[in-house]
């Protein structure tokens, strides 16, 4: 294992393959994460995305090539073991624990790295700690009045935030964003942007998104999936001028948009 | 072990799992295409095995006795199809559960009720009674080897309706994904009862042909309904073939088990602690095996495959 | 939302109903001796012991979320355990109690292993099957009486004094630990990792996504649900006298599973007034028919088509 310096990624997928039947939908997939950094992953619908996701999450497993994470190869990892080590994670459609109130659902997510899962007595001064440090995630994502509220009555745009406060309060290496606009009105998204603006350099993070709006206001980096490769990655300013050249001679922006 | 017994039971063997794949063929495609639990599927069977008896004193014929039944049974499972599973489609397993595990408890008690709680028979028919002699020194009962032959033919039946025709393509589509085929403009609730009604109907089939072998009484489905679990769940659930290939491993370890374990264990133990293990090891083996085969593929041997 | 739904009780009805029933328990034996005593304490031990393996059940059910159709296994591992330590001269409870239990755990942990990796659907038919794989494993026990079962010729010492044999003593030992399994179980679904099943049950996707070994969490739930209903079972066969394989008959699960449905899961009392309705149903409809079960079936699927919450849900909405 290479030790992790400060500018070694704390994401790294090398030459991740995968296929279904004789569909290759990842094609030797490689991207990393820097500390800090925000890289954005776009590419049509069908692009391979999700497959992505699932293989850096742990929930598929990789015909060929590794996931990296903090400098530890993680590719034979389930899910759990991931998180453990540093890897937070949203969902496309929202994932929060409905009948918990919203306080519970961060306290719920700061559990596992205070090594408190396998208790089985009530704990109330340890509960009181977390949920002290759970209220501060609470208030960054604009929740702090919030806290007790079943997070099944929250609005939709609540439990994004609430799910965001759940990813970031374990303090995890890099954040993986899956589609966070998707399904948002337009309102919520731009304060979306904001919210997501204001925890830049956190942590670091891998935006999986559609909205354009959205990848260029906020990543550092931007890479393009098309047909399961990687045919496009670099400075969003350069990327956007490749995309445009495409779309002027290959007309496939209307597929990347 | 002498080749002829061990010809017997390997008929037997293949008897229990024809009858097996009969209940479990129903079974699995209601699981894999409603997602739905029908504990109750066992007393249909029972009830395939009082029909017949029903049908036969009323008739005095075992041949006109078995198509009536079948027609019964069909009738019977579309009318609590849509009387009672329907509504449960959409709920959760666990109200399915509770909902089938009564219907059970109504037709045990039912069944008693009505008929005593004495068990029933039915004579073989004098048609197909008798031995037939297979080789030197095996003579097998006819009726038996009937069963064998009329339960391959309905599973090769069901193998061309499930893959040559419409409705069986709509089948193993919906087993795999029910929305897509719901998508396609099919009347998904019709199908849901057909299928249902012709797993009750073959269910029935098997009770109304092991009628003559077995006692008739309440309760002769459960034992019979959890076996079909296994082999479900062996073969993965809501596959057809899967169903087919983990009935016969059922039937033939079960029954092979039960003849030979005792035997196959002297050659490692002493006599008494062998006759002590064999018949609990042979009651065990095919969990163990349920077990050992889950433990290497959680989804069975065929699993279908659903895009995720 | 389908199904029979969690109950999210009010503070109220959640302390008053449990008080209420433990002081009725508690008080019975006072009042039994109006009516046929030992009638009244043999059916009121009874319920008990069905109640500590009900609130088992409804860990793993209404906490967990596991549908578990095996659940009669654990009643027939430390029914068995009592009857064949007792018919090997250790009976007494401070040594076959804890026998009963880690034999439950043990199996509850071997098959729990299997069963949890699987979903859905399979994990319904599988621990039916391992409870159906045990069921006629005891029937080959010839050495215990087999498919008859055998009969226990004294009850559990403690601590070498014959404390069961009374059935008021019996009665308040039996008690004593419902009281001590209901407070255990309490407290458990309060802590971090009662919680986390809970949460588990409601959302699994996310929760492994923040760092719980999902099947870990539930194998120690179920591990603990069987431990639990193993000490049911060691009273059960102590009260009889008598175990046999019939402890472990899949309708015996089934029935923990209506026990569970019918007083409201996920409440823990709801699991406790279950058992009593159940019983109580149950012996006065087999007292007017021996065909009960023609009457409780009906019940047990119109509760289906039409309940929510069970008996606790119906507590809860008189109160408004």
């Amino acid at each position: 294992m290479r030790p992790t310096s400060p500018a070694a990624p704390v994401l790294e997928l090398a030459g991740l393959t995968r296929s279904f039947g004789s569909l290759r939908v990842s094609d030797a997939v490689s991207l990393d994460v820097r500390p800090g950094e925000i890289h954005a992953l776009i590419g049509p619908n069908g692009a391979g995305k999700t497959t992505l996701i699932h293989q850096i999450s742990g929930l598929l497993r990789p015909d060929a090539g590794r996931v990296v994470l903090g400098g530890e190869d993680v590719t034979a990892l389930p899910p759990h073991a991931r998180a453990r080590r540093g890897l937070a994670r949203t969902f496309q459609i929202t994932s929060v624990i409905p009948d918990a109130s919203a306080l519970d659902n961060v306290v719920m997510a700061l559990r596992p790295a205070a090594g408190a899962i396998f208790r089985f007595r009530p704990d109330p001064a340890e509960d009181r700690r977390l949920a002290a440090e759970a209220a501060e995630f609470l208030e960054l994502v604009g929740l702090g009045a919030r806290t007790t509220i079943p997070a099944a009555s929250l609005s939709h745009g609540e439990r994004r935030g609430l799910e965001l406060a759940m990813a970031l309060a374990p303090q995890p290496r890099v954040l993986l964003l899956d589609e966070p606009m998707a399904g948002t009105g337009r309102e919520e998204s731009l304060r979306l942007v904001a919210t997501l603006a204001g925890l830049k350099g956190r942590c670091a993070m891998l935006l999986v998104e559609h909205d354009m709006h959205a990848v260029f206001s906020l990543a550092d980096r931007v890479s393009v999936l098309v047909g399961g490769r990687i045919v496009a990655s670099g400075a969003p300013d350069h990327v956007r001028n490749d995309l445009q050249v495409r779309a002027a001679y290959l007309g496939d922006e209307a597929a990347l948009c | 072990m002498s080749t002829t017994l061990l010809v017997v039971q390997v008929l037997n063997g293949l008897q229990l799992g024809i009858l097996l794949f009969l209940i479990a063929a129903g079974l699995t495609l209601v699981f894999g295409v409603m997602d739905f639990v029908n504990l109750a599927h066992g007393v249909q069977y029972m009830l395939g095995a009082y029909l017949a008896v029903l049908f036969w004193r009323l008739t005095g014929s075992f041949a006109a006795a078995i198509p009536l039944t079948l027609l019964a049974a069909f009738a019977i499972g579309l009318f609590l199809e849509l009387a009672i599973f329907r509504r449960l489609y959409a709920r959760d397993h666990l109200d399915q559960v509770l909902a089938t595990f009564g219907l059970i408890l109504i037709l045990n008690d039912g069944v008693k009720a009505l008929f005593g709680s004495a068990p029933l028979s039915l004579p073989i028919p004098d048609a197909l009674s008798g031995s037939v002699r297979i080789m030197d020194g095996l003579v097998y009962p006819f009726y038996r080897l009937v069963l064998i032959a009329a339960g391959l033919a309905v599973a090769a039946g069901l193998a061309l309706l499930v893959s040559r025709t419409r409705a069986g393509m709509l089948v193993r589509a919906g087993a795999s994904d029910a929305p897509m085929v719901s998508a396609l403009g099919v009347d998904i609730g019709r199908l849901f009862s057909l299928v249902f009604a012709l797993g009750a109907m073959l269910a029935a089939f098997a009770g109304a042909m092991a009628a003559p072998l077995l006692s008739v009484e309440s309760g002769m489905g459960d034992n019979l309904l959890v076996l079909a679990f296994v082999v479900i769940v062996i073969g993965g659930i809501g596959s057809i073939r899967g169903a087919f290939i983990a009935s016969l491993i059922v039937g033939l370890v079960d029954t092979l088990g039960r003849s030979f374990a005792t035997d196959l264990l002297k050659l490692a133990l002493s006599p008494s602690a062998a006759n002590q293990a064999g018949p609990a090891i042979a009651s065990m083996a095919i969990y163990i095996l349920m077990a050992a085969i889950l433990f290497v593929r959680p989804a069975g041997l065929f699993p279908l495959s659903r895009t995720a | 939302m389908t199904g029979p739904s969690r109950q999210s009780p009010s503070r109220a009805v959640a302390i008053a109903v449990p008080l209420l029933i433990f002081a009725a328990l508690a008080l019975l034996p006072l009042a039994a001796g109006f009516g046929p005593k030992s009638y009244i304490l043999s059916l009121g031990a009874r319920v008990m012991i069905f109640a500590i393996a009900a609130i088992s059940l409804d860990l793993i059910l209404g906490y967990g979320g596991m549908v578990s159709f095996g659940h009669a296994a654990f009643l027939g591992i430390g029914g068995y355990a009592a009857g064949m330590l007792i018919d090997g001269g250790r009976g007494d409870m401070l040594i076959a109690l804890p026998v009963a239990m880690l034999a439950s755990a043990i199996f509850a942990a071997a098959t729990g292993y299997v069963s949890i990796r699987t979903k859905g659907v399979a994990f319904i038919m599988i621990t039916l099957a391992f409870a159906q794989m045990i069921y006629f494993f005891a029937n080959t026990l010839s050495a215990y009486g087999g498919s008859d079962g055998m009969t226990l010729y004294a009850r559990s010492t403690l601590a070498g004094m014959p404390l069961l044999k009374g059935e008021t003593a019996f009665y308040y030992v039996v008690l004593a630990l419902l009281l001590a399994a209901f407070l255990a179980c309490r407290s458990l679904v309060a802590s971090p990792f009662g919680r986390a099943l809970s949460a588990i049950r409601q959302n699994p996707a996310r929760m492994a996504a923040m760092g719980y070994d999902v099947d870990r969490i539930r194998l120690v739930a179920y591990t603990l649900s069987g431990t639990l209903c193993g000490v049911a079972g060691f009273l059960l066969a102590n009260q009889a006298e008598f175990v046999s394989p019939s402890y472990m008959a899949w309708q015996r699960s089934g029935e923990l599973i209506a026990m569970v449905v019918l007083g409201g899961m996920g409440t823990l009392h709801g699991a406790l007034l279950g058992a009593v309705a159940f019983l109580a149903l149950e012996e006065i409809l087999a007292d007017l028919t021996p065909y009960w079960r023609l009457v409780f079936g009906p019940l047990l699927i119109l509760v289906v088509l039409a309940g929510r919450g069970g008996l606790v849900g119906l507590l809860d909405r008189r109160r408004g």
